[in-house]
């Protein structure tokens, strides 16, 4: 191509050779993937380094990998965690999402303020800044921050609950607390630990030990399903009814199949690990604490759909689960049970780590494959199906981290044995990811069948003895459940029953004393911010809608509550009839729940 | 039915549009299929000489079996597809997209096609309450993903800022862009191969945008003006045309469209040229031109001012 | 292959589709002395040195018989002199290839291969093959490369010169080239030309060809040639040498020019006739590069006296004695068609509704012919066979020599052309005047600076211009534009040797050497000055 670069723009050799190295390992891909898919990568090693994506650096990167600037330059503009402007070096981002905002990050945010400028406004010269953070995974303990801390001797690290002196301290100090654990799965200490399918590794394996992994049962799946063949696996996972645990439930046997029998080749798998939905932090825990777990299932969805490569795509805001994968893999490749002769089996499989810099949106499917592709997080139209034009446009095989470590047992115990478990045509474990006004937030894992008021009382009930006044389901794209609705059994049928979902197994209580108003205009904010911007109806739509919101709670409507109240059903009709993809469809579900079920924006404004 | 194009014989597809039938050949979408029977079916971002990128979604329409409506301007017809667009669904929806662009964007320079679009489906941009003042020059430029402002209660907000004036052949005016791709696309793949512009940003705050959002002039930017050709809302214009504008002298009905060569290279692009008062006042090339599909280069499009000067032949000296 | 072609900059919506191509897999080949924009899109960019593409077209052809990929079906069915061919480039061996043009042999055997094996394959050149004193030869060479594979006369394969400007393909087959009637007709043949009298009812067409541009001036120069009308061409800025140029049109008895511009070349004449602008301010047809003939129409009215170009003709008939009435567009086209094969099908009213029609087009029926040669793959073999021309190279007339050590070749820019006089009306932002570019190699050896200004001495003249280094030249090559004859007169540099068939001259090489004017002067552009710089 005859591309133009920028005139004048020369990197700093720390930049370049930040950049270099980060192309290096990745460089022989070039060939068969084409360099294009190591934007992402490049930019992030840019970040990095100096703590912004400076002309230089982008140009440096565009003409190693033959990327038009303004292309490179719309693709790192997408992503909040880079910065195209000269930033400090230290960034310390807030969460100030539903679980955290409801636990002092608002306080955070306001104290930040005070010692350090206003939200991404330094003074001049300062060497800190801060900036708020949707939902950082970690709801469980919060309220969370994420430090980003460029330069040589920089890293990204998170810290939960976190306090205004730890943020401070974090981004004067810049280096890590020492921090035992992060994670709460408190079934793991108690008498049902041993019932645990899914988390039962958890706090007893060294998830940076394969052999510990391996002493704990781990690699006997995969070698059960080498003895059954690619098409025994299929019929196991068909068998199991196993459906996907990401939101979308769709029957995981069935997808596998059509991308095993899909003609075109090469193949691939992908793990959706872009965790990203307000109050969920399952795939977090696991990837975590049991990252050998999702690589041999990884390995499996591979052999039994043909795939010679995989993906796994972290959210960018998980610098641990990313660092323990990377670590997990390398030790895998190393050992033989990844690449091109793996288990001795002449099984060919590697794996590729991939991570996201902070975007909702790249948690679909298809733009999760332009993130990898290094275009812009912009979901495709479907169809084409992925399962046929998927992944650098072959038929690939998609499915989240839960999803994925379900088929272990799958595998070991037989599809009708996982069938058996679970409720109807919700089969086997689930996890829950429990969070806001309970006892002991944390994650839980139980059969499918069991009711929402049976999770609340496993987390404890609502904490403070005080009453609960609401339940968020499935996250931001999920549901407000009321008090009198909590004894709905947890499957997607019964979910489905009351007008919930699922979603990604989010379960948020909110007591009394919490106003539902704020959390409501944070969701509308919430995808406001997280909107790719490619389709009319979500770019304006969320827009419109958070508008309308903030007209009620000020109490001015526009005309009055009733033309507002049609107003928000058009917007939210238009959001969920023609948009691209999920985002825009789910983007007014839990605001029109919660105004239809919980009479919020009625009358003078609460608090 | 043999492809006039290829010689090879087509397979036809037979699917229902609002109960009546119709068969086109295979390949072919469901806004070919509503256009062979004359529906009037709506486009913004859709273009003959442009792959489909469906993001303005105002062409939808509801097919039986599919839970959201689909873009019709990409989706294939498939046997037996049962469509309907005139149901009350996607009325709403096209009507909604019509508020959404027409509260956020100047839409006053869109083609009339558009506001006769607009009455049809009754769309009332004023419901969302008054739009925001333009923001300050560059200000959207510098938008961070993932964060924004709440606007003042009670307005709508909008895209509006100053128009970008930076060089002497055409003029960026982002109040008018309701980001439909197609500037991206004729400047890339599909056209120019040029890539000077891409979508930079997400979300309300995604715009088009250069490098670093540098003017053209420092950017790869070859002033084909294939993305001013393609523009449906007069958001990218020859400046001719905008400081004519400008000055209040722009007048479509004194104006005439005379197709003929190019006078330069041996290719043989057909030009339009709109001639206002014996003077040429833009150029362009028809879309079902099978030498240029539309796109001419910076020559074909801006090229022609030698023949401009009214006087006599020494004024049109050569330089 | 895009031979001598920088089409990305000269034909830009041409390589619109050679793009799409590419896109759909198509796989690109460019040979060119420069790493152009062009080159940049290609599979391969064979960059060899200016003038050997003879030697890199034998070289082809002797590995596609080498290797056993000659189209034998064809050859011998529809081709002549194979063996005498195969005998003359025998000698070309990759290897001696390789020396000469300084392309990897390698890569010659790569492309060799690809065109012989390819389903369907193209050439397409421009200037670089012909404005050299044996561009026959060149183009002939290349020819001969078509021949042994069979890609010509097919859909999708052949031989396409891509023409510089907008008519010079119809201006040919209007007849105005010294040898040529109307339609291709040979103004030799006593019956075309007897035809001919007795449409035009006159009694004298000259029945021997008349002289091209080159032998025209030098005609001038013995004094045989005293009168000379021009239409639309601004010879003292775009010839060769022309300080050589202007002198023979200053020793001229008679210069009318009809122009519609006052050129440099008006400025000198003794009668100017202002005219309107053919393609946008009078009514006809012009014919691409594709022989696409397309109608042109009037939208302005022509300024001041100007006058449309057929009105002046008329005019100028009437004061000489023959009084042709008032005579449209359509009129003239419907006269020339009446006796051109290859336009009679072409009505002013069949060219509207299909957009163009390529010719040949015999009749009214007839859909136009959007390749020729296709008589090549008749059974019989229609008409006679494409006979081999072999060539042997010859390097450029203008030798380096350590007195001038660089070769310049001269070409054109995306938003310019030829001498400006056109597009010197509009502002482009892309414009950067006139310079010499230079690789910052060749700046190094011979010490200047990106941005510095230097005289630039040929054998003939020496110019003034500001140095501009590229990263598309290789050492020992510069190249400058004749966009702007009034600030630097490039083709004072350049010399006149012409190809002695098509009398066009070796615009492409030309042996300079270039010296600093200004110690340390500051460069033009600071910023990308210092860019580029390392």
């Amino acid at each position: 191509m005859d591309l133009r670069w920028i005139p004048g723009a020369t990197p700093t050799s720390a930049e370049s050779a930040a950049i270099d190295q980060a192309l290096t390992p990745l460089a022989a891909d070039s060939v068969e993937l084409g360099p294009r898919q190591l934007l992402l990568p490049a930019l992030h090693a840019a970040q990095s380094r100096i703590g912004w994506i400076s002309p230089g650096a982008l140009n440096h990167i565009c003409q190693r990998l033959d990327v038009p600037p303004a292309e490179a330059f719309g693709v790192a503009s997408f992503y909040a965690m880079f910065s195209l402007e000269r930033r400090p070096q230290a960034v310390v981002h807030v969460c100030d999402d539903i679980a955290c905002r409801t636990s002092g990050a608002l306080h955070i945010c306001s104290e930040l303020e005070k010692k350090l400028g206003p939200e991404g406004k330094p003074p001049a010269g300062a060497g800190a800044t801060w900036l708020r953070s949707p939902c950082l995974g970690k709801c469980e303990r919060a309220p969370a921050v994420l430090f980003q801390i460029a330069g040589a001797a920089g890293g990204e690290w998170s810290q939960s609950p976190a306090t205004v002196t730890q943020a401070l301290e974090g981004l004067e100090h810049r280096t890590p607390p020492t921090q035992a654990s992060t994670w709460l799965v408190p079934q793991a200490q108690g008498p049902e630990r041993h019932r645990l399918r899914l988390l039962r590794r958890i706090g007893k394996v060294d998830p940076e030990n394969l052999d510990d992994y391996r002493a704990h049962g781990g690699y006997a799946a995969l070698r059960r399903a080498l003895e059954l063949g690619p098409d025994g696996v299929l019929r196991e996972v068909v068998d199991s009814k196993l459906v996907g645990r990401g939101g979308a439930a769709f029957p995981t046997g069935r997808k596998w199949e059509a991308v095993a029998r899909a003609a075109v080749r090469p193949h691939y798998f992908v793990c959706n690990a872009d965790e990203s939905e307000p109050g969920t932090f399952k795939d977090r825990v696991l990837m975590e604490e049991d990252p050998f777990a999702i690589i041999e299932a990884m390995t499996i969805a591979s052999y039994a759909t043909g795939s010679e490569r995989g993906f796994i795509y972290v959210r960018g805001e998980y610098p641990l689960a990313f660092a323990r994968l990377r670590r997990a893999i390398e030790q895998a490749r190393t050992r033989g049970f990844l690449g091109s002769n793996v288990l001795g089996h002449g099984l060919r499989f590697d794996l590729d780590l991939r991570r996201g810099a902070g975007a909702y949106i790249c948690g679909e499917e298809t733009v999760l494959f332009n993130s990898i592709e290094g275009l812009r997080g912009e979901p495709r139209n479907k169809p084409p199906f992925p399962t046929q034009v998927g992944l650098f446009g072959k038929p690939t095989g998609v499915n989240n981290v839960e999803t994925l470590v379900n088929v272990l047992d799958i595998v070991l115990e037989g599809g009708p044995a996982f069938a058996a478990i679970g409720s109807g045509q919700s089969t086997g474990p689930k996890l829950f990811c429990v969070s806001g006004s309970v006892t002991r937030p944390g994650l839980y894992e139980t059969p499918f069948g069991v009711t929402l008021r049976h999770i609340l009382e496993l987390a404890g009930g609502i904490h403070g003895g005080r009453k609960l006044q609401a339940v968020l389901l499935g996250g931001a794209a999920g549901v407000f459940v009321t008090p009198d609705e909590i004894d709905v059994p947890l499957t997607f049928e019964g979910t489905r029953a009351i007008g919930a979902t699922l979603g990604s197994g989010v379960v948020m209580a909110f007591d009394d004393s919490i106003d539902l108003h704020d959390i409501v205009l944070r969701i509308a904010a919430f995808f406001r911010n997280e909107s790719c911007g490619q389709c009319v109806p979500c770019r304006v739509g969320t827009v419109r809608q958070e508008e309308l919101l903030l007209r009620l709670a000020a109490g001015k409507p526009l005309g009055s509550r009733e033309t507002e109240s049609v107003l928000l059903g058009d917007i939210s009709q238009v959001m969920r009839d023609a948009s691209i993809c999920g985002l825009g469809h789910t983007a007014s579900s839990a605001i029109e729940s919660a105004i239809k079920k919980l009479n919020l924006f009625q009358g003078a404004k609460k608090r | 039915m043999i492809d006039p194009a290829t010689g090879r014989n087509q397979r036809m597809i037979e699917l229902t549009i609002d109960g009546r039938t119709v068969s086109v050949p295979e390949g072919s979408t469901i806004l070919d299929a509503c256009r062979t029977l004359e529906i009037d079916t709506p486009t913004l971002c859709y273009l003959e000489n442009l792959t489909p990128v469906n993001v303005c979604r105002v062409c939808v329409v509801e097919l039986e079996g599919s839970r959201v409506l689909v873009p019709s301007c990409s989706r294939k017809v498939e046997p037996k597809m049962v469509v309907r667009t005139d149901s009350e669904r996607v009325r709403l929806s096209r009507k909604m997209v019509y508020e959404f662009l027409g509260s956020s964007t100047d839409l006053s320079f869109a083609p009339g096609e558009v506001h006769r679009q607009m009455e049809s489906y009754e769309a009332k941009p004023d419901r969302f309450g008054a739009r925001t003042l333009p923001a300050k020059s560059g200000e959207r430029d510098h938008a961070h993903a993932g964060h924004h402002q709440p606007a003042v209660a009670g307005h709508a907000q909008t895209v509006f800022q100053p128009v970008k004036v930076d060089n002497d052949l055409y003029v960026r005016d982002y109040s008018r862009c309701i980001l439909c791709y197609k500037c991206v696309e004729a400047c890339g793949e599909d056209a120019q191969n040029t890539f000077a512009i891409s979508v930079a940003g997400r979300g309300f705050d995604a715009r088009i945008s250069t490098e670093y959002a540098t003017p053209l002039p420092d950017s790869a930017c070859v002033y084909c003006g294939n993305c001013i050709a393609v523009c449906p809302t007069g958001a990218l214009m020859a400046k001719s045309e905008h400081d004519l504008r400008e000055r209040g002298q722009w007048e479509p009905a004194k104006q005439s469209v005379t197709s003929t060569i190019c006078p330069y290279c041996g290719v043989g692009c057909t030009l339009e040229l709109h001639v206002q008062d014996n003077r040429i006042v833009k150029a362009t090339s028809p879309l079902d031109h099978s030498v240029t599909s539309g796109h001419l280069c910076i020559k074909g499009r801006f090229g022609w001012e030698f023949v401009q000067n009214l006087g006599p032949l020494t004024s049109r000296d050569a330089p | 292959m895009l031979w001598g072609s920088n089409a990305r900059e000269t034909h830009p919506i041409y390589f619109h589709h050679v793009l799409k191509g590419i896109h759909n897999g198509a796989r690109l080949f460019v040979i060119d002395p420069r790493r152009t924009s062009s080159a940049r899109w290609a599979e391969h960019w064979l960059g060899l040195d200016v003038g050997t593409d003879i030697a890199l077209a034998n070289a082809i052809g002797r590995e596609i018989i080498a290797s056993g990929l000659v189209n034998h079906a064809f050859v011998e069915r529809a081709t002549s002199g194979f063996e005498e061919y195969k005998k003359r480039v025998e000698s070309y061996t990759l290897e001696r290839a390789a020396q000469i043009t300084k392309v990897p042999a390698a890569q010659i055997r790569q492309l060799a291969h690809t065109y012989a094996q390819a389903d369907r394959a193209q050439i397409c050149w421009t200037l670089g093959i012909t404005e050299h004193h044996n561009a026959v030869d060149g183009v002939t060479a290349i020819i001969n490369l078509a021949l042994l594979t069979g890609h010509v006369g097919r859909y999708g394969s052949g031989l396409n010169p891509l023409r510089g400007q907008n008519n010079v393909q119809g201006g040919g087959d209007m007849g105005a080239l010294p040898n040529k009637l109307p339609g291709g007709q040979d103004v030799e043949n006593p019956e075309i030309r007897a035809r001919w009298q007795e449409l035009w009812g006159g009694k004298t067409i000259p029945p021997r060809r008349g002289k091209h541009l080159s032998e025209m001036f030098e005609a001038m120069g013995k004094k045989d040639l005293t009168a000379l009308f021009v239409l639309g061409e601004n010879p003292a800025q775009s010839e060769a040498d022309a300080i050589q140029t202007l002198h023979h049109l200053r020793g001229l008895e008679c210069l009318i020019v009809q122009d519609i511009f006052m050129t440099r070349t008006a400025k000198l004449a003794h009668v100017v006739l202002p005219a309107g602008a053919s393609w946008c301010e009078s009514e006809g047809t012009v014919t691409s590069s594709e022989r696409r003939v397309q109608r042109v129409r009037k939208a302005l009215e022509p300024p001041g006296e100007a006058r449309d170009d057929i009105e002046i003709l008329c005019n100028l008939a009437r004061r000489l004695g023959r009084d042709w009435g008032k005579v449209t567009a359509k009129e003239a086209w419907d006269e020339m068609r009446s006796l051109s094969t290859w336009h009679a099908g072409m009505s002013y009213e069949r060219l509207e509704e299909l957009g163009g029609l390529h010719w040949p087009c015999p009749d009214a029926s007839h859909p136009g012919s959007p390749f020729l040669h296709g008589r090549l793959w008749q059974d019989p073999v229609g008409g006679p066979r494409a006979p081999f021309c072999p060539a042997d190279d010859e390097p450029p007339v203008d030798k380096l020599s350590d007195e001038f050590p660089i070769r310049l070749t001269t070409g054109r820019r995306l938003d310019c052309y030829n001498t400006g006089v056109q597009t010197g009306g509009y502002t482009s932002p892309l414009r950067r005047g006139e310079s010499l570019d230079l690789s910052p190699e060749d700046g190094a050896r011979h010490g200047v600076l990106d941005g510095e200004r230097v005289r630039v001495t040929s054998r003939r003249g020496s110019v003034e211009v500001c140095v501009r280094y590229v990263d598309s030249l290789r050492a020992g090559l510069a190249f400058m534009t004749l966009h702007f004859p009034d600030e630097v007169e490039t083709n004072v540099l350049t010399i006149d040797a012409t190809d002695p068939k098509s009398g066009t001259a070796e615009f492409k090489a030309t042996a300079i050497r270039i010296e600093k004017i200004e110690a340390g002067a500051k460069p033009r552009h600071p910023a990308t000055a210092s860019a580029r710089r390392h």
